[in-house]
């Protein structure tokens, strides 16, 4: 596929530490805790980068302050922000978003991925593509799309 | 003499290259067993071996030689004659010199040379010789990783074990070890080759020996290695860890002052690295040198010595900032490690160099400045942070000159200490009456924060050097110039300190001062009196000062705490190194004032500030705790007879507080300092004596919650008593009873057999006794439950009888002591037999004969003698319900007593119980000449006691804190729990079996629940495939009723370990679907999350069962987790994550979207 890497060496920032959840003492049995930034978070921030042994997170791709959720309205919105401006990576790790997302949340979500604004060549192009139905099925329907992204997903199931 | 055939073939096995390596140990095994029994000679073996060890083919005499080599290793404490050692030597160290067969020579000449002198040794000449042919024919870096570390166990046996042999050879020996170990790189020869050279440099120890002229070689080769650093962060060689082989070269670096004039610069040059280990390492290696090489060889390097460590510590510290609370605004500095490190260099230094080194800091410019600067900081707001790090560093230097030596200490106090109190403005002096300052002494503006910090630190180092010095004979202190100045000046300074603590801004900048207010005053408290740095006044003063912020300022919480640290500190000094003087000034200022505190009923302070202050006081020594429990015992009897005899509602809090304290903190202290019983004996019979003198309660039935913590204190004490003294206690209480109206109404019942229908009932009529019995027989039933079993209790079958009667009007206590009656009763009675004594087989006679459950003899049940016939009980319209209810407790608990001791008779209540719950079904054939309403009162109460009865089966089953436990001396036959549900369980799936009746299933399934949950998992995992489909049922039975919300969860936490575990999982593959119905369906049970939490968590597990028998199920799986995706809570989102992940990766990679 591709010859050579496309960002030979990334800037690793390492990561914050997993946010314990305190539960309060006296917990409410039937109170709701609704979806919020920092679980959408949870499930995004170990997904693999395609190229490097490194989560997303490391490399800053995704922050959590870069995710909008709206549980009412079942929406969630996550920017993320490719390595490197001419990233061609863009699209599958959009695409690796996606799919874990669509696998983790409930199906009532509607889930929106963006490429952050500045931070692409051809920004327009992957977000008309990322959020397109047509070619995401188009993409799951290709085998060596899906091993890449099952791969890219495994660290973010432990 | 062993038949050579038979032997022959081990060899030929072993030669062979073809065989395996067990097949090759078994033979040297079969062959040396042989040799160790005198069933073959060596000689003989040599002698057919002959072929095998000359042979020119390599490999089989390599192998042969091995052979022997192993055989002469495995005969280690055999003993061999001269003879044959030295002609086996002889050939080994010749075959050093084959070096295609090299390891059987090397593992031979170890294994002879490492012989103990009675089984035979090798001769001193023949040792010469192997060291010759090894320094001769070995390359040992040529050789593969395994040979080189034999060669250096070789060459470090003959070091070891024959230095004299090994001495003769001198330089050749050295130079043939150069050779040897230079570019050597495997850790666990690294190891060894340490350890040669450390060997080595013992055997030459002499300036003028031939290591002298080898040493700068030597080091060059071991320099290289400094410091030890892994590269791969991952150690394959596990055993061998960095830590161990720093040491060892550490240790090598030390084991010659020879070395010294390569090491020492060599070391204080790595000190400039960047890297942090190795300035770590390189003030380890230092420090440790510094103690090996004595004063004069490190004398030249004390000026660049003293240069590092101050650029390590003052000019560049490394601390960090300590984040834990309450230090925020204090000086909390933590050293790192390189700091730490080399403060420990500083220490040896000064230790070692007898003043030289000291008065190289006392002179150093930069120290000297920094003392003088610190008036620029008066206010500890505006010092920079980096200020602070320097006096931290400063602080740390000099407290480290001071802790060292007393002459160091002295020198120290000579040129600073005068510095030090004329910024706080006293003078050291020879004081002068008028020149002390007054009581109420008040700084002018802010104090010196530098100088405060730096002194509370030296007063600290003081107080360790007189403290850990185990100098013998123990110096003379006082005339100590350090002394003597500090002499002059504790008593001023104690008013500075004071002075601190009395600022009535609570501002967070005040905390730093308030801190070393504290502290100083805690130091000045805890030098010993012999020393008279400090007097007794200013003693006596700092205590009263620190008490009185411990009785008035409660509000200032930092300030509070401080305070009772310091009083506690010095407390345990005080037990530490006891001094009359001081202990009788602790005891009349401190404990005195804390035991009026607890004993008065002055409210200004909260009681729980005032117990803890008591308990943390108490417990610093045995003493002080024996006053301090006196004051309790007298506020818990002054604060009882309020409330018994004046009902003073307000007492009741602070009561149950403090016998929560004496339950919980007191006692469990006395036991654990192995305490007299004295304590608790006291207790239990003064809270008696307030009994039996107060005749009427003015109590409110609803201060239930001050009966409960005086029945908790009360098995506690008891608990913790010797039988001696519990039988004091339990003869009082049965004084008290006997006294009380308690004995009115049972007489009435005890005595006559005719009219016990009737006394049923007037008890019942009485509504409930009066409180004063209730209270008494609540802690009749608690001493009982504490007993031990080797008590003798007088008058046993009265408390028998009472507590059955009592028992029938709902009283759970009596139930619980009649449970421990009957787990501890003697089998028998030795000795002289009583009327009144009472033996285990009498007492359960008279509870399973008692009238009140045998009330109609003419019953229908005819199952034996001995059985309770509870059921017949239904028939006595006299009896209600309610009375059964209580009866089916009592059982349980008896029950529960019986079972913990493995007794028979278990079995009867047990079938008494089960037939109680299923006697639904003959109900309706009862006649009943009730009115209809009173028919539906009369069912409700039937479902009761049907469930009561069911659990009773969690009250058998479960620990309880309240009784029949390891605290209160109960009898526990291991593994009771396993055997009861072993005879229990087949009955109880039998019945349900049997039954259809939704109410009787319900409560089966109840018991059943209950016996599973508490069942050791091993016991229920081999019962795995009948109990599944019973759980089940349980489960999808118990699901309507929210109240069963707890006993759900736990049945299903022992579905989930049959899960995880994998004989479990055997017994679950044929359920599993209906298995996985039951789980989806607790998926989404409304009433508790962990239910949910756990149901999805055994749902993944199931995941792990095979293929064949989940896959059908996938489907069903998935489309629950897509609703749990939605559940109100993140733990269970989360867990339904992984398990769709589970269930969709076992199929297809298609998951649908």
């Amino acid at each position: 596929m591709v010859s050579g890497l496309i960002n030979a060496n990334p800037i690793v920032y390492g990561k914050k530490d997993h946010r314990a959840r305190t539960a309060p003492v006296q917990v409410d049995e039937y109170a709701a805790e609704p979806i919020d930034q920092q679980e959408i978070f949870d499930h995004i921030r170990d997904i693999k980068d395609p190229e490097h042994p490194y989560s997303l997170e490391d490399l800053k791709v995704i922050t959590e302050d870069a995710i909008e959720v709206d549980d009412k309205k079942s929406r969630v919105r996550v920017t993320f922000t490719p390595t490197v401006e001419h990233c061609s990576m863009a699209t599958v790790i959009g695409l690796c978003l996606r799919v874990k997302l669509i696998r983790c949340l409930p199906r009532r979500y509607k889930v929106d991925i963006r490429v952050a604004p500045g931070t692409h060549a051809t920004e327009a192009a992957v977000n008309k593509q990322l959020n397109d139905k047509e070619r995401l099925a188009a993409a799951l329907e290709n085998p060596n799309l899906v091993d890449m992204v099952d791969e890219c997903l495994v660290p973010s199931y432990e | 003499m062993a038949d050579p055939t038979q032997w022959v073939k081990h060899v030929e096995l072993y030669v062979n290259s073809s065989s395996t390596a067990a097949q090759q140990e078994a033979s040297v095994d079969a062959i040396a067993n042989l040799l160790k029994n005198d069933l073959l000679t060596l000689e003989a073996l040599v002698r057919e071996m002959e072929m095998y060890l000359t042979t020119t083919d390599s490999i089989i005499r390599s192998r042969g030689i091995l052979l022997l080599a192993e055989l002469l290793t495995q005969l280690r404490s055999k003993r061999l004659n001269d003879a044959s050692i030295e002609s086996l030597i002889g050939f080994f160290t010749e075959r050093l010199a084959d070096w295609k067969a090299l390891r059987g020579a090397i593992v031979g000449c170890l294994s002879l040379l490492r012989r103990k002198s009675h089984v035979g040794v090798v001769t001193d000449d023949k040792v010469k010789a192997v060291v010759q042919s090894y320094l001769q024919n070995l390359q040992v870096q040529s050789l593969g990783q395994h040979d080189r570390k034999l060669c250096f166990q070789l060459m470090e046996c003959l070091l070891d074990r024959y230095p004299a042999a090994v001495r003769d050879l001198g330089d050749n020996l050295i130079y043939g070890i150069c050779e040897a170990i230079d570019g050597e790189r495997d850790p666990q020869c690294l190891m060894l080759s340490f350890r040669i050279v450390e060997i080595l440099a013992g055997l030459f120890p002499g300036p003028s020996g031939p290591l002298a002229d080898f040493a700068g070689d030597l080091f060059g080769i071991l320099g290289c290695y400094f410091p030890i650093h892994f590269t791969h962060p991952k150690e394959e060689d596990v055993d061998v860890k960095r830590e161990e082989l720093s040491r060892a070269l550490m240790l090598t670096y030390a084991s010659t002052p020879l070395f010294a004039p390569f090491s020492i610069p060599l070391l204080l040059e790595k000190l400039s690295s960047s890297l942090p280990l190795t300035k770590v390492e390189s003030f380890k290696y230092l420090s440790y040198c510094t103690s090996k090489y004595g004063v004069d060889r490190m004398a030249e390097h004390f000026e660049t010595l003293w240069s590092s460590v101050k650029d390590a510590t003052y000019v560049s510290p490394q601390t960090n900032l300590s984040t834990e609370v309450g230090f925020m605004s204090e000086m909390g500095f933590q050293d790192s490690d390189i700091m730490k490190q080399a403060f420990v260099l500083l220490q040896e230094l000064v230790q070692q160099s007898n003043g030289s080194f000291i008065s190289l800091i006392l002179d150093d410019e930069d120290i000297k400045i920094f003392m003088n600067s610190l008036n620029q900081y008066e206010d500890f707001d505006n010092i920079p942070i980096d200020i602070r790090q320097r006096l931290h560093a400063v602080g740390r230097i000099i407290s480290v000159c001071v802790n060292t030596s007393i002459a160091s200490c002295n020198k120290v106090f000579e040129s600073f200490f005068p510095l030090l109190m004329t910024y706080l403005g006293l003078s050291v002096a020879e004081p002068h009456e008028n020149s002390c300052l007054a009581e109420d002494y008040n700084p002018p503006g802010r104090l010196n924060f530098g100088a405060l910090y730096l002194c509370v630190e030296v007063l600290s180092a003081c107080r360790y050097l007189v403290g850990s010095d185990e100098l013998t004979p123990i110096p003379d202190f006082a005339n100590q110039t350090w002394c003597v100045m500090l002499h002059n000046v504790s008593k001023s300074l104690a008013t500075v300190f004071v002075s601190l603590l009395r600022s009535n801004v609570a501002e967070n900048s005040q905390n730093a001062y308030i801190c070393y207010g504290v502290k100083g005053l805690q130091n000045l408290a805890m030098f010993p009196g012999s020393l008279l740095a400090v007097s007794k006044s200013t003693y006596d003063s700092i205590l009263l000062k620190l008490m009185s912020v411990v009785t008035s300022d409660i509000n200032k919480t930092f300030l509070w705490t401080l305070a009772m640290n310091a009083l506690v500190e010095i407390g345990s000094f005080l037990d530490k190194c006891p001094d009359s003087e001081r202990l009788s000034s602790y005891e009349s200022i401190v404990v005195e004032k804390i035991f009026s505190l607890i004993s008065s009923d002055d409210l200004t302070m909260p009681v729980s500030l005032k117990l803890q202050a008591a308990f943390e006081i108490g417990a610093t020594g045995i003493n002080f705790m024996l006053r301090v429990v006196e004051g309790l015992d007298e506020a818990i009897s002054a604060t009882l007879s309020a409330v018994y005899a004046h009902g003073n509602r307000k007492s009741v809090e602070p009561t149950i507080k403090l016998l929560e304290y004496y339950s919980n903190k007191v006692l469990p202290w006395f036991h654990k300092s192995g305490g007299s019983e004295e304590i608790p004996l006291n207790f239990a019979l003064s809270i008696w004596d307030k009994i039996e003198n107060n005749r009427s309660f003015n109590l409110d039935s609803l201060e239930n919650e001050l009966l409960d913590a005086t029945m908790m204190a009360m098995k506690q004490a008891v608990g913790s008593c010797s039988e001696g003294s519990q039988e004091k206690i339990i003869n009082k209480a049965l004084g008290v009873l006997l006294s009380s109206n308690c004995l009115e109404w049972m007489k009435s019942i005890s005595g006559n057999t005719q009219s016990e229908v009737e006394g049923l009932q007037q008890i019942h009529k009485l509504d409930s006794f009066a409180i004063r019995d209730e209270w008494i027989t609540s802690l009749i039933a608690s001493i009982v439950i504490a007993l031990c079993p080797q008590t003798y209790i007088q008058n046993g079958k009265f408390i028998l009888q009472f507590f059955i009667t009592t028992l029938l009007n709902g009283h759970v206590p009596s139930a619980q002591a009649l449970g421990s009656l009957v787990n501890k009763l003697p089998l028998k009675i030795t000795g002289t037999p009583l009327s009144k004594n009472l033996c285990l087989d009498e007492a359960v006679d008279m509870i399973f004969h008692s009238c009140i459950w045998t009330s109609y003899n003419g019953s229908t049940y005819e199952r034996g003698s001995s059985e309770i016939d509870l059921s017949s009980l239904r028939l006595c319209s006299l009896s209600p319900e309610s009375d059964k209810i209580h009866a089916t407790i009592g059982l349980a608990w008896i029950g529960k007593g019986l079972l913990m001791r493995g007794h028979e008779k278990v079995k009867d209540i047990t079938m008494t119980l089960l037939n109680c719950m299923i006697s639904d079904g003959d109900r309706g054939s009862l006649p009943n000449s009730k009115h209809p309403s009173l028919v539906c009162n009369d069912e409700d109460l039937h479902h009761q006691l049907m469930k009561s009865a069911a659990d009773a089966f969690h009250i058998i089953m479960s620990d309880s804190e309240s009784c029949l436990n390891k605290r209160y001396h109960a009898t526990i036959r291991p593994l009771y729990k396993q055997r009861f549900s072993n005879t229990v369980m087949p009955i109880l799936s039998t019945l349900m079996l049997k039954y259809d009746s939704p109410s009787i299933r319900s409560m089966l399934c109840r018991a059943i629940a209950y016996v599973v949950s508490d069942t050791p998992l091993t016991a229920i995992l081999s019962e795995a495939k009948k109990l599944i489909p019973l759980l089940l049922d349980c489960l999808s039975m118990m699901v309507e009723d929210i109240t069963n919300k707890e006993i759900i969860y736990s049945v299903l936490l022992v579905i989930s370990g049959i899960l995880v575990d994998k004989n479990g999982q055997d017994a679950v593959a044929e359920n599993a679907h209906s298995i996985v119905n039951q789980l989806i369906e607790l998926t989404t049970y409304p009433h508790m999350m962990v239910i949910r939490e756990t149901a999805v968590q055994c749902l993944v597990a199931v995941s792990e069962l095979p293929h064949t028998r989940i896959y059908p199920l996938r489907t069903q799986v998935l489309r629950a987790m897509l609703k749990a995706l939605d559940d109100p809570k993140w733990v269970v989102r989360q867990e339904a994550v992984r398990c769709r992940q589970a269930w969709a990766s076992i199929a297809s990679r298609s998951l649908h979207f």
